[in-house]
């Protein structure tokens, strides 16, 4: 094809070159016979929003703070008519411009809108029966709203192989591609595991030369399930196996949950997004069957014991001269994270801390001091996890951490559970965790939100290197939702320098900071794979587009940080205890043996 | 050159090279030397004559000779008699179909004498390898002007004023994209050169490429000039090595003689070219796809704006023009925008290039005023349709374009008129067709290419000309219904209308303009499942008539058993056997097999 298309924005473009610069002025335009002022720049979806009007989409999504923007425009759901323009336009990519008149709702429009969709849904299994997007299916939304009742067209549809990991299950033959799951793989996360292949009917997203998951860079983070909008990206299900446990009269089935996950589950029963559900979650636990309740902060507590003590000590020989010594110090307790350095940055496998994660720490406890304590046999003690994560499943799955977590899974599976079980989630009484490992505190929950992580371990180091105790134990400046931060916490005499990244784009930058020298003279870094960390988790309920959600998660964290009594980790009463009857000191030999990992390279294309 | 007294130009387009024009030339080369006049006749490769139906052409100057269907073996005799006796060997000359005269001079056949070559000027006068013979042929004067004596917004309103349309099919005026591009200011801008030629049966940028490859790095410079960009990039398809090797041998030898590179004729204007490959993918053709394949990164197009002018190749305002438009640029310089207005119509002036194929007798590369008509196209430069047979459709645009008819024979083509007519310019392609197309195949044939071709990105494009295909295969088959003539009026309308690039926008055209024009033909295979042009073969049916003398010889052929008779008596054809191969009709001696 040479060129051959006739340029049917011939008059924008003229426009454009007369109005280029004028950039900052609001813009006047009518839509659907009223008039609205936006902002320049604005497209005519934001225009008609501020109207009112929900013009329907399917692959655009604007998640303004975590630099997800998907502009493909290749759904064509979103078309309208501009007077002036030969075709339609697809409102989320096309700019307002001053005098703009557009209709949303002209029979051409919703014509088109129909046929596009018969198309789609032409080349899409019928099964939401049994479909594990249904109900939150944006295709199905769309269908419904446009009153879709007859697909005229009839003829191939798209077979693929399906992709079943550890973490995330892969059915492209429901991929509408709408590129949000590449958009975010490669320009948010900058895993670069999905992109675009094959031409015409045949075009998908996939892995480099259609490998597996498992054998791609892909890291698990799940937040291309997060923005999938239809099926096509979806969890690997466990809840049956927790089921199965429950069922097995001869198991003990203990359960763990993750910080983030009590600041999101509500949504699933249709609260307030940020609504704390700390004890109805643990009443439904304990109603769905589990022998013991327990706290992944705990696990967080126990993880900061180690992981201060690590940077103490790594601190402690760079004071001394030590030019060796590997600084700064990299958290490790997110598995995305984790699966992403051994991927992408294997020179660096030296820096990020040898501690691991709190639900793998939970594990490692549970399946040797607890079974102890409460006499059962490893064998028969059943140790899972509900995680706001899917990489989770990934790492409970790995070779070096031995099984002690048999079993993950997420917010929404628990959700789910909770639902087949016929529990009235929100009329549950509060309930507390089982003790002794669901005692934590308020430095255990914050692991749930970017920046959480490091401040707790501020608060135990700053004690600990400087032998005073910490009156004032809110960081604020760790706190926030830049996507990079950086902050300098006085430490007695001396100044650390704190780095923060969520999403792995950002990590990227920071690791390739480091990689180039450490010119800002980090000592610490905390790093989350999710955009906002664990709340953002591609296992949490879907935002379904609205990244408000994620504050409100964070801010449901830190106002469970503040409810607690204790909000240090190494005051921790069961912590305490643990260290004194088990394991002795944090980094002794038996704290190493049961809490500590060690990293492989991982080349994966 | 003032050494020679003879001069040999053999094609050497890729056409004439694939019908051995490279051995003729080294023949020439080896029989001159036998006959040891080397010193005083000079063989010469060009670019293509145009006159592909008749290749290889071999012209021999100063006399204008004009050889055609030229073998390695008609060397020997050409050299004893012409070369060196001085006698032309008639058998070689062209024969006028009509008259039957054969024809010494190319100037004097119907097929040259309606064209006039602007783009093409170059191509079969120079040897594209020597950058000296288009320097004396006002080679990179025009640049010289440009960049010596005129300022760059001169150069713009020269080219404004011209208004010379892009010739890749759109018709965008290339002085406003030169203007939009000059407007954006940045520390860089580029000027590239589209030269991803895809349309099924196009050649025109080629045989430029091929044939004249200095036009266009001269063009580019001064684009780069005007626009204010020093870089300026080739997109070319790796499936073109004949062009991209001689096209690198222009860029090259440019550099050598300082006509790119830095400070240009002591001008301080920096200007050079690189070549970048495609791996043939009919998108590419579309400039913002065209810039993502050339940035390393999946050749799909994204919406517009921003427009290239305002970023293009790695975010920065880019000028995209197609090869034949860059190719008239230093001839609208050198001679003026009056005079390139005087050629053509008032609101598409210039000549167009396009490539001739299909039913016709003189298959090749033309180049003619805008404004000539299908009639003087078809019968006069293409010398009419092949065996006599009956005209019926011309398709020009290629899977973008349309179909035109006997009644839009005296139609002038430029721009606008093709438009109206429900086909497009598109880049030159033109498929003459008579009684034995069957438009709905046609539209299938260009359906069947499009839905390959198209990226996948958007779902109109993606499903959507996948079902139009499989809508308009369910009909050669005899298989459609009338409501499925009506969906695919009504899902061709909307894919027009929805689609994110031009690919989409006109990849329906080919079947609503068949569908407007040849409504009858389609329902007579849906409704009386019959191909009236005896194209569909499965709506195709063998029969014995009464003529048969039962010789047995059809039983004999026929591969699948499927006729049935005894020797002497009426045979019969079994249809559910029968696969239609039709042996039997070309083996039967009596006309006694009929296909209806």
């Amino acid at each position: 094809m040479v060129h051959v298309w006739i340029d049917v924005n011939l008059r924008q473009l003229l426009e454009n070159n007369v109005k280029g610069c004028n950039t900052m002025a609001d813009i006047k335009l009518t839509i659907d016979g009223k008039v609205v002022e936006v902002p320049a720049g604005s497209t005519v979806l934001d225009a008609a929003k501020k109207l009112d009007i929900h013009i329907p989409t399917l692959c655009h999504l604007d998640l303004h703070d975590t630099k997800m923007v998907n502009k493909a425009a290749s759904c064509r759901i979103c078309v309208v008519e501009v007077e002036g323009r030969n075709n339609l336009a697809p409102s989320c990519a096309t700019p307002v411009t001053e005098g703009m008149v557009v209709t949303t709702n002209s029979p051409r429009v919703l014509n088109a809108r129909k046929v596009v969709l018969e198309l789609m849904v032409s080349d899409h299994p019928k099964d939401c029966l049994i479909c594990e997007q249904s109900g939150n299916c944006s295709l199905q939304y769309v269908s419904k709203k446009l009153g879709m009742r007859e697909v005229r067209f009839e003829g191939k549809e798209s077979t693929y192989k399906p992709d079943k990991s550890k973490s995330i299950v892969r059915d492209m033959d429901k991929c509408i591609m709408c590129r949000r799951c590449e958009t975010m793989c490669n320009d948010v996360q900058s895993v670069g595991a999905l992109s675009g292949i094959n031409r015409g009917f045949d075009a998908v997203v996939s892995t480099a030369f259609e490998v597996d998951l498992s054998e791609s860079v892909c890291t698990y983070c799940g937040q291309c399930v997060a923005v999938c909008p239809v099926g096509a990206l979806t969890e690997a299900e466990q809840t049956n196996d927790i089921i199965s446990a429950l069922a097995n009269p001869e198991k003990t089935v203990i359960i763990q949950t993750a910080p983030a996950v009590r600041a999101a589950l509500g949504e699933e029963f249709g609260l307030e997004p940020g609504t704390l559900v700390t004890g109805k979650m643990v009443a439904a636990l304990r109603e769905l069957g589990f022998d013991y309740v327990f706290d992944t902060d705990f696990a967080a507590d126990l993880t900061i014991m180690e992981e201060s003590a690590e940077l103490i000590d790594r601190l402690t020989r760079f004071l001394d001269g030590d030019k060796d010594v590997a600084l700064p110090i990299l958290t490790s307790c997110c598995p995305a994270w984790v699966n992403f350095f051994e991927g992408q940055f294997q020179d660096l496998l030296d820096i990020p801390s040898s501690a691991k994660s709190p639900q793998q720490m939970f594990g490692a406890i549970a399946k040797t001091y607890y079974a102890e304590k409460i006499n059962v046999p490893r064998e028969n003690l059943v140790v899972a996890s509900v995680m706001p994560c899917l990489a989770k499943k990934y790492e409970a799955d790995r070779e070096e951490l031995n099984q002690d977590v048999d079993m993950v899974i997420s917010t929404r599976e628990l959700a789910k559970l909770i639902k087949q079980a016929n529990i009235d989630f929100n009329s549950l009484e509060d309930e507390e965790y089982d003790q002794p490992l669901g005692e934590s505190t308020g430095a255990g929950v914050i692991f749930g939100t970017t920046g959480g992580v490091i401040e707790a371990a501020t608060r135990t180091a700053y004690e600990k290197l400087t032998g005073e105790s910490l009156e004032k134990v809110d960081f604020h400046e760790l706190r926030g939702f830049e996507g990079v931060r950086a902050a300098t916490v006085p430490v007695g005499d001396f100044d650390l320098n704190i780095g923060i990244a969520h999403g792995l784009g950002n990590a990227r930058e920071l690791l390739e900071e480091i990689r180039d020298g450490n010119p800002r003279n980090f000592h610490a870094i905390e790093i989350m794979a999710c955009p906002g960390g664990c709340i953002g988790g591609g296992g949490q309920p879907y935002h379904g587009g609205d990244a408000e959600i994620l504050k409100k998660r964070q801010a449901a964290i830190y106002t469970e940080d503040e409810r607690k009594t204790i909000r240090k980790s190494h005051e921790n009463p069961a912590i305490i205890e643990l260290y004194e009857n088990y394991l002795g000191e944090p980094m002794s030999p038996k704290a190493i043996e049961l809490l500590h990992t060690a990293y492989e390279p991982k080349d994966r294309v | 050159m003032s050494n020679y007294t003879m001069h040999i130009l053999i094609c050497g387009g890729t056409g004439c090279i694939s019908a051995e024009s490279d051995i003729i030339a080294d023949e020439f080369t080896k029989e001159l030397a036998r006959v040891g006049m080397t010193e005083e006749v000079q063989v010469l490769k060009t670019g293509c004559f145009g006159f592909c139906e008749k290749g290889p052409i071999v012209k021999v100057l100063p006399d204008s000779t004009f050889y055609v269907e030229v073998t390695p073996d008609d060397v020997e005799e050409l050299v004893n008699e012409h070369v060196v006796k001085g006698r032309v060997v008639d058998r070689l000359l062209f024969i006028d179909p009509s008259s039957k005269e054969t024809i010494e001079d190319s100037k004097h056949m119907d097929f040259y004498k309606k064209q006039q070559r602007v783009a093409l000027r170059n191509c079969g006068f120079v040897d594209p390898h020597n950058i000296d013979e288009y320097i004396a042929r006002d080679g990179y004067q025009a640049l010289g002007q440009s960049i010596l004596e005129m300022s760059q917004l001169e150069v713009i309103e020269l080219m404004e004023d011209a208004n010379l349309r892009g010739r890749g099919g759109g018709g965008f005026p290339a002085g406003l994209k030169w203007r939009f591009t000059y407007n954006n200011e940045s520390d860089q801008k580029y000027v590239i050169c589209n030269a991803d030629e895809g349309d099924p049966g196009a050649f025109m940028d080629r045989s430029i490429l091929e044939g004249d490859p200095h036009s266009v790095v001269e063009a580019m410079a001064i684009c780069g000039y005007a626009i204010g960009a020093d870089k300026g990039l080739v997109y070319i398809r790796a499936e073109y090595p004949l062009a991209i090797e001689r096209l690198q041998l222009a860029i090259d030898s440019a550099r050598e003689y300082g006509l790119l590179g830095d400070d240009i004729m002591g001008s301080g204007f920096n200007f050079d070219i690189e070549v970048k490959f495609g791996a043939g993918a009919f998108v590419c053709g579309e400039e913002t796809a065209l810039i993502h394949s050339m940035e390393g990164q999946r050749g799909e197009p994204t919406t517009k704006p921003p427009f290239p002018a305002e970023s293009g190749f790695w975010g920065k305002p880019t000028c995209v023009n197609n090869v034949e438009t860059l190719a008239n640029v230093p001839v609208i310089l050198l001679k003026g925008a009056d005079w390139f207005k005087t050629i053509g119509t008032e609101k598409s002036p210039g000549t167009k290039v396009f490539a001739l194929a299909g039913k016709i007798n003189n298959v090749g590369l033309i180049e003619v005023p805008m404004g000539t008509t299908l009639r003087e196209v078809i019968y006069d430069i293409g010398g009419g349709i092949k065996d006599g047979k009956e005209f019926k459709a011309v398709q020009t645009g290629g899977p973008s374009g349309g179909c035109l008819t006997a009644k839009d024979l005296d139609t002038p083509i430029d721009f606008d008129n093709l438009l109206e007519k429900g086909s497009m310019m598109g880049s030159g392609g033109m498929i003459v067709m008579d009684e034995d197309d069957c438009m709905p195949a046609v539209a299938r044939f260009y359906l069947e290419f499009t839905q390959e071709e198209s990226c996948g990105k958007c779902t109109p494009c993606r499903i959507g000309t996948t079902r139009l295909f499989e809508l308009l295969d369910k009909i050669t088959q005899g298989k459609g219904t009338m409501e499925d003539l009506e969906l695919m009026k009504e899902l061709s309308h909307v894919i027009t209308d929805t689609s994110l690039c031009g690919l989409g926008q006109t990849a329906s055209n080919p079947v609503l303009s068949t569908l407007d024009i040849f409504w009858d033909e389609y329902v007579a295979h849906v409704t009386d499942k019959k191909c009236p042009a005896g194209q569909c073969t499965a709506l195709l049916e063998y029969k014995i008539t009464d003529a048969c003398t039962g010789c047995t010889l059809c039983t004999r052929v026929c591969p699948t058993d499927a006729i049935d008779g005894k020797l002497k008596e009426l045979h019969v054809i079994d249809q559910e056997k029968c696969i239609k191969c039709g042996a039997c009709m070309d083996r039967c001696k009596f006309k006694a097999i009929i296909r209806e």
